[in-house]
């Protein structure tokens, strides 16, 4: 073993380990990356068709998701808008862009998310004849310990929820966690998300009384996880007010879209 | 010089990373709670190991003393990426429930540890043969934490039912505890005793005994 210790051979070795391993790691990510987006892709259609309540088992998700219409809403007309590209659409940019997005003034930041992008993409699913069967809006907003990434979709009158569901948390397994539990997932089909202009939707404490005045606007809140349970809540009065869906949703209720 | 079969079996009980050095629990606490999970957190952990401890060996008499570590990090830290970039490309489900703990395979001591204890002394076969074992006594530990935690925590195992949950209309209702963090402690601190009453030589020596209350007459 000729003298390791002096510091050409340090150097010569630290730097051929570095070449080495850079090149390896390199190499992985790049060859990896089409079958990686691929997923990424896969796993957001197919969040997509379980919130909307239309997932199939050995369906391929490709071709379910064929009955899905993706189009880019301006959120400040509350119309839908050819402006903005689907192809492309990148959130995350549009976020760090302010001429793109709307900063939240800590009052109007109920669903605690800081910005909302000035164009969303939505999802429209219609039936044989053409007519607006169910639209499913992405929701986001801060829970517990992360932001919980979602879909609501709605029927067609604008009010009616269709389903719900998270492709993207960092809740307590079990507890908050509990968010993909499909039961719970399954009471929110049916519910109704405006009295009046107003949000009324929301998580209560503990269980619903089916019988009680009200029930259609409350949904069961999720035990041990009351942090979550009012992220949920927030998120739905943010984004079904004002900020965020409602004039949207109008038109459809209207007819329009 | 032992032989192949005891550096592969003998850490699987005999020196088990986990139940006698007591390394790698960080991980053993957070992916335990399903087996699915479990079970690909074990074999990157075994693929990790026994790959960075075969390359490792393999440059054990060109690695400078004054920056040993810093090599071996970076063996296992490329090593943890490309098994993280398939997981994504091949298991992407699963590694969205791993999420940050395949990365942190990287800080696991038991990769280090065999690195620099094992594989800096021995030859290339050897030292993979050790790293195997090495991943495999990780891995009987969180397969039988995972059993427990899932069984009781969930009902479930390998995500299918065996104990209906009462919320689901069967009869069993979970125990909250066995899905957070703490649980697998309780549970891995039972192996260790289950594992010592067996194999008494791993029971350590007392390091002090308290002494016997002074008598009053030799206090003055």
């Amino acid at each position: 073993m000729a003298n390791n210790d002096s510091t050409g051979k340090t150097l010569l070795v630290a730097l051929l380990l570095c070449l080495v391993c850079s090149i390896v790691v390199s190499t992985a990510a790049v060859m990896l990356k089409p079958a990686q987006q691929i997923n990424k892709q896969l796993d957001l259609k197919r969040n997509i068709l379980a919130a909307a309540d239309m997932l199939q088992e050995g369906v391929g998700i490709e071709e379910q998701f064929a009955a899905v219409e993706i189009k880019v809403l301006n959120f400040s007309t509350g119309k839908l808008t050819e402006d903005i590209a689907v192809d492309g659409y990148n959130l995350g940019k549009m976020l760090r862009d302010p001429e793109m997005s709307t900063a939240l003034a800590p009052e109007n930041d109920i669903a605690k998310i800081k910005a909302r992008e000035d164009y969303g993409l939505v999802y429209l699913v219609r039936d044989d004849e053409g007519y607006l069967e169910k639209v499913i809006l992405p929701i986001r907003g801060y829970g517990l310990w992360s932001t919980l990434y979602g879909f609501l979709a709605l029927k067609s009158d604008g009010n009616t929820v269709a389903g719900l569901g998270f492709y993207e948390h960092g809740e307590t397994p079990g507890l908050g966690g509990e968010v993909d539990n499909p039961n719970w997932r399954g009471k929110w089909r049916g519910k109704k998300v405006y009295r009046g202009d107003e949000v009324a939707l929301m998580l209560s404490r503990g269980t619903v009384d089916a019988s009680a005045e009200g029930s259609e606007y409350r949904v069961d809140g999720l035990a041990g996880a009351t942090l979550t349970s009012k992220g949920v809540t927030n998120m739905l009065t943010f984004w079904m007010g004002e900020m965020g869906y409602s004039s949207f949703l109008e038109q459809i209720r209207a007819g329009e879209v | 010089m032992s032989s192949i079969k005891e550096t592969l079996t003998d850490p699987i009980f005999k020196t088990n990373p986990i139940a006698l050095q007591i390394l790698g629990i960080c991980s053993a606490l957070e992916v335990t709670t399903s087996l699915k999970v479990t079970q690909v957190m074990c074999i990157s952990v075994i693929v990790v190991t026994a790959f960075s401890n075969l390359l490792v060996s393999c440059i054990r008499h060109h690695i400078p003393g004054s920056i040993r570590i810093i090599v071996q990090m970076v063996i296992i830290a490329s090593l943890v990426i490309v098994v993280d970039q398939f997981l994504k490309a091949y298991l992407f489900e699963i590694s969205k429930q791993l999420s940050v703990f395949v990365g942190l395979i990287i800080t696991n001591c038991i990769v280090m540890g065999r690195a620099e204890a094992f594989a800096m002394q021995n030859p290339p076969i050897p030292s993979f043969f050790d790293g195997i074992g090495n991943g495999l006594g990780y891995s009987i530990v969180l397969i039988f934490v995972a059993v427990i935690r899932e069984l009781f925590g969930s009902g479930k195992l390998f995500g299918e039912t065996i104990l209906p949950l009462a919320s689901e209309g069967g009869w069993y209702v979970p125990n909250g505890l066995m899905l957070l963090p703490p649980s697998a402690f309780f549970l891995i601190g039972l192996f260790i005793w289950a594992l010592r009453s067996v194999k008494t030589e791993q029971v350590e020596k007392r390091e002090f005994r308290i002494a016997p209350n002074t008598s009053s007459g030799e206090a003055a």
